[in-house]
């Protein structure tokens, strides 16, 4: 994934930036600029949105109803339009990486968090956790020690619960245990609806769920956590910030790593692969990002555009703002007109399926109906938009080929930074 | 056959064990030599245990044993993640609306792969017995001596590796799906010794003894032989199976020739896969061939899931467990027959191939330096193997034609009595195990949070990992023993380096 310190190495022998071909190339620093730069908006936009999810949040609290509980699920489908769209720095930043799992991680046993149908409570639990309710208990083990969880903390939450004993699905912070608690358990299958939790789980005086007091609680710790976290990457992207500083390297020809590597990751593997070939190979409802609140296309399509934005080198901020610069485009275009024109066309091909996805389930069938079994069409709708999300990938690395970043990275062939370990 | 093993282990252990003054002349000597241990320079790569396939991501989190092979490609990456996907997935019992995710049991110690190979990385035992905690990622195998000549014939051909006890099958399942009974729980109870090093420093071992609580199918055969395992960390598996079989054989001295005191023998296994004996390398007791009959063996015994290499979808229930044959399945049609569909089963072997081994860390540190040392004067690379070449992998150059440093010759030797538990499994007699690799070992408390090692997690840090080792192992681990301070604490940071 991060090429950085791999590519630190081989990139100081790169000639591709100063070619003569180059006609108009920008150089490599102001790339990684522009890079930076979206970074930091598209953060700082998503912190923005977690802000206002957190002030909705309170809202609910202070007033159960289903307007205020529709507010704050309409202001996280918000907070994620950002959000999704900074997707494209993974994978070639280890800071970005390191974090993640701390603000997006799914898939979740939520009966660690709250209540659960009794249909999920049978699967018999192997996992500890699985049906701990935390919101509902004061003491719970982990790993056979008893854990205070009397108080909900943000410490609880990060340090004690998140990813318990080891289970990865014991995700207790980010988006998806905010989704949780909004939105419920959805207990649809690939039938139509999402979760269906009622305003009163937040309703101290006609509660319904149990605990309302302690879900309201972790609601509101849990979207403190989010808030402090995005503050946390905004920073690194900042004038003095980590992970601005780390693709400035080499006169920014680090950042041209960190960018294909990501693209082509998120594109291909993340994407394509995990995300949505396993769901249309075992067809099961769980299998989609945003499972309780049915908003998986839009995941899928701001990725999408996500990676458009780092490619162009513009991204168009929640107030309508534009940040731009030079791009990895105008690079690959100086060397490779026809490689640019190729990749361009690649992503609005993907665009293209990722608007029938969103159609669709604007229409009223939504990603987990999309992936079930005997649903031709919509087997093929997400099957196409792989194809285009792979067909992208290949693009990304004829690029790397026409910058002449071309290396084991990418290609797995014998080391240039190490080259004695192959004898 | 299993007699003479043990015959042949008394005849390895007798010079080491009872004369004193053999092993008095091999710890002076080392003592002299470990007062200037020749250095062992560093190879080019060497920092890079996995050669080209060492991951380069960051390993300064738990993720640091989660890493794909590097230079695995976009569409590696692919199959890695989908495979990761489907390592991580909780499985449920059948029937159910989602037939491909269903077949669970009907009896099971988990419900994913991850839940025991937590963060890809080692298990661990109970911090107490059941009902206070559940043993996740440990459980026993159980197994009892041959009954028939039939039975002794499926052993000596290497059909089979035990012969499983009549009623529970290979192993104890402690979960069942709703409707059924588990078949017990297992029980620790620990003993504490303490063990005195040559400057007076007292260190305690805790020594496990092990039976079953609340078994619901009757009592076990009187003659069942335990023997507890906690799941091993998954990084490199994929290097190790690309190993060329002749590399590891060459390395086999199962008459101690050299007369070094180590013998070092192979498993031999059947290989369902390719329909005949073959080179043990995965497993506590080199009992599987491949990673891919390790993983088959895994979705069987441990969550009782069939694939194309192990059929059953019954998994691990027997003749004596009526109830639990004709409890409902998973295969389907659609899954080609099976639970887990051979495509899915082959993303997940590719996963698990893929798991990258991480950098070497402090490498260049002189204390690093002085406990590798310390490592070859105490002659533990004569088990621990440095390094291999890998061969050519079809379909997967970045695993290919790689130097690796694994320390492990996957070879079984004698351990004593101490680590013994006395079921032989295979070739492998009830005191031998493989000498298990140290890649990554540094990393074990960023990635699992403990640093509980050998196969039943006794140990509770290297150094009493190191103490526990016998018999073949007795010299280094009496040469150890006689280190001082300094000199321990370095061979440890060079062993945590790796």
């Amino acid at each position: 994934m991060d090429m950085l310190r791999a590519l630190a190495a081989a990139v100081v022998t790169l000639t591709a930036l100063a070619l003569p071909a180059a006609v108009d190339a920008p150089d490599a620093a102001a790339v990684a600029k522009t890079y930076a730069d979206i970074a930091e908006a598209g953060y700082t936009d998503s912190l923005e949105g977690a802000r206002k999810l957190r002030t909705a949040i309170d809202t609910l609290i202070k007033t159960p109803t289903d307007a205020n509980l529709g507010a704050a699920r309409q202001a996280w489908i918000d907070a994620r339009v950002p959000y999704m769209q900074t997707e494209a720095f993974r994978f070639g930043n280890t800071i970005v990486d390191d974090w993640e799992g701390r603000v997006n991680s799914w898939p979740l046993d939520e009966g660690l968090i709250d209540y659960v149908s009794q249909e999920y409570v049978d699967q018999s639990p192997a996992n500890d956790l699985y049906i701990a309710n935390v919101i509902a208990n004061p003491s719970i083990k982990i790993a056979g020690e008893p854990v205070d969880t009397s108080k909900i903390t943000k410490e609880l939450l990060s340090d004690k619960l998140q990813e318990a004993g080891g289970v990865e699905s014991n995700v207790a912070t980010g988006y998806h245990a905010i989704e949780f608690l909004l939105w419920g358990q959805d207990l649809n299958g690939t039938g139509p609806g999402a979760g269906n939790r009622p305003a009163t789980d937040y309703d101290v005086k006609n509660c319904t769920g149990g605990h309302c007091e302690r879900r309201a609680q972790y609601l509101e710790v849990v979207t403190d956590l989010l808030v402090d976290d995005l503050t946390f990457m905004v920073a690194q992207w900042g004038a003095d910030g980590a992970a601005r500083k780390a693709v400035m390297a080499d006169d920014g020809r680090a950042a041209l790593v960190a960018i294909f590597k990501g693209l082509g990751s998120l594109s291909y593997g993340e994407m394509a692969g995990e995300r949505m070939k396993l769901g249309l190979l075992i067809h099961d409802p769980e299998e989609e990002q945003d499972c309780f609140s049915d908003n998986t296309h839009n995941a899928l399509y701001y990725d999408a555009v996500g990676i458009r934005n780092v490619y162009v080198g513009s991204y168009k901020r929640t107030d309508g703002t534009i940040v731009s610069g030079p791009s990895p485009s105008d690079l690959v275009r100086a060397k490779s007109a026809e490689a640019d024109k190729r990749t361009r066309t690649a992503l609005d091909e993907t665009m293209t399926r990722m608007e029938a996805i969103v159609q669709r389930a604007d229409g009223g069938e939504h990603y987990d109906q999309m992936i079930g079994e005997g649903n031709d069409a919509g087997n093929a709708l997400v099957d196409q938009a792989i194809q285009s999300l792979i067909a992208q990938s290949k693009e990304f690395e004829r690029d790397i080929a026409a910058l002449e970043l071309k290396s084991i990275e990418f290609e797995g062939s014998d080391s240039l930074d190490n080259p004695i370990s192959v004898r | 056959m299993l007699t003479s093993h043990r015959q042949r282990a008394h005849r390895l252990r007798l010079p080491l064990l009872l004369v004193p003054g053999v092993m008095a002349i091999c710890v002076a000597a080392v003592a002299v030599r470990a007062g200037e241990p020749a250095i062992v320079p560093n190879e080019p790569g060497e920092e890079n245990p996995g050669g080209n396939a060492t991951t380069q991501d960051s390993i300064d989190t738990r993720e640091a044993f989660s890493h794909f092979s590097h230079g695995i490609g976009f569409e590696g990456e692919a199959k890695f993640k989908v495979g990761n996907a489907i390592f991580r997935k909780l499985w449920i019992s059948a029937p159910s609306s989602t037939t491909s995710s269903d077949g669970l049991g009907p009896m099971y110690n988990s419900r994913s792969c991850q839940s025991c190979h937590l963060k890809d990385g080692r298990g661990h035992p109970p911090a107490a017995n059941f009902p206070a905690d559940t043993a996740e990622s440990m459980f026993l195998r159980l197994s009892i001596p041959p009954q028939n000549d039939e039975q002794r014939r499926l052993l000596a051909e290497h059909r089979v590796n035990t012969i499983n006890e009549p009623t529970y099958g290979e192993q104890l399942q402690n979960i069942a799906v709703q409707g059924l009974d588990n078949e017990g729980h297992m029980h620790i109870d620990y003993k504490e010794q303490p063990v005195t090093l040559g400057d007076g420093t007292v260190v305690g071992l805790r020594r496990p003894t092990y039976s079953i609580d609340g078994l619901k199918y009757g009592p076990l055969r009187p003659d069942t032989m335990l023997s507890p395992r906690i799941a091993a960390p998954m990084i490199g598996v994929g290097l190790l199976e690309a190993i060329p079989e002749d590399q590891i054989r060459a390395k086999a001295d199962p008459d101690d020739k050299d007369k070094d005191g180590i013998s070092g023998r192979t498993n031999e296994i059947w290989s369902a896969e390719n329909g005949k004996v073959a080179l043990g390398r995965f497993g506590w007791k080199a009992g599987k061939p491949s990673v891919s009959e390790q993983a088959a063996s895994a979705f069987a015994g441990d969550m009782g899931l069939s694939s194309p290499l192990a059929p059953t979808p019954s998994g691990d229930c027997t003749q004596a467990q009526p109830a639990c044959l004709d409890a409902p399945n998973g295969n389907t049609e659609r899954d080609g027959g099976f639970e887990v569909s051979p495509k899915l089963f082959d993303q997940v072997v590719l996963y698990s191939q893929n798991l990258a081994v991480p950098p070497r860390r402090n490498f260049n540190d002189p204390e690093v330096a002085r406990g590798k040392a310390l490592f070859y004067a105490l002659r533990c690379q004569s088990c621990h193997t440095p390094s291999f070449m890998t061969g050519t992998v079809t379909n997967q150059p970045h695993l290919s034609n790689q130097k690796i440093w694994p320390y492990s010759d996957l070879l079984l030797h004698d351990m004593g009595e101490g680590l013994a538990d006395n079921r032989p499994e295979g070739v492998a007699d009830g005191r031998e195990w493989r000498t298990p690799p140290l890649w990554g070992i540094g990393l074990t408390k960023l990635v699992s949070g403990h640093t509980l090692f050998l196969h039943d997690g006794r140990a509770r840090n290297l150094e009493e990992a190191i103490l526990w080792h016998g018999a073949e192992a007795q010299a280094a681990r009496d040469g150890y023993a006689a280190l001082s301070k300094t000199d321990r604490e370095a061979l440890i940071k060079f062993v945590e380096s790796l």
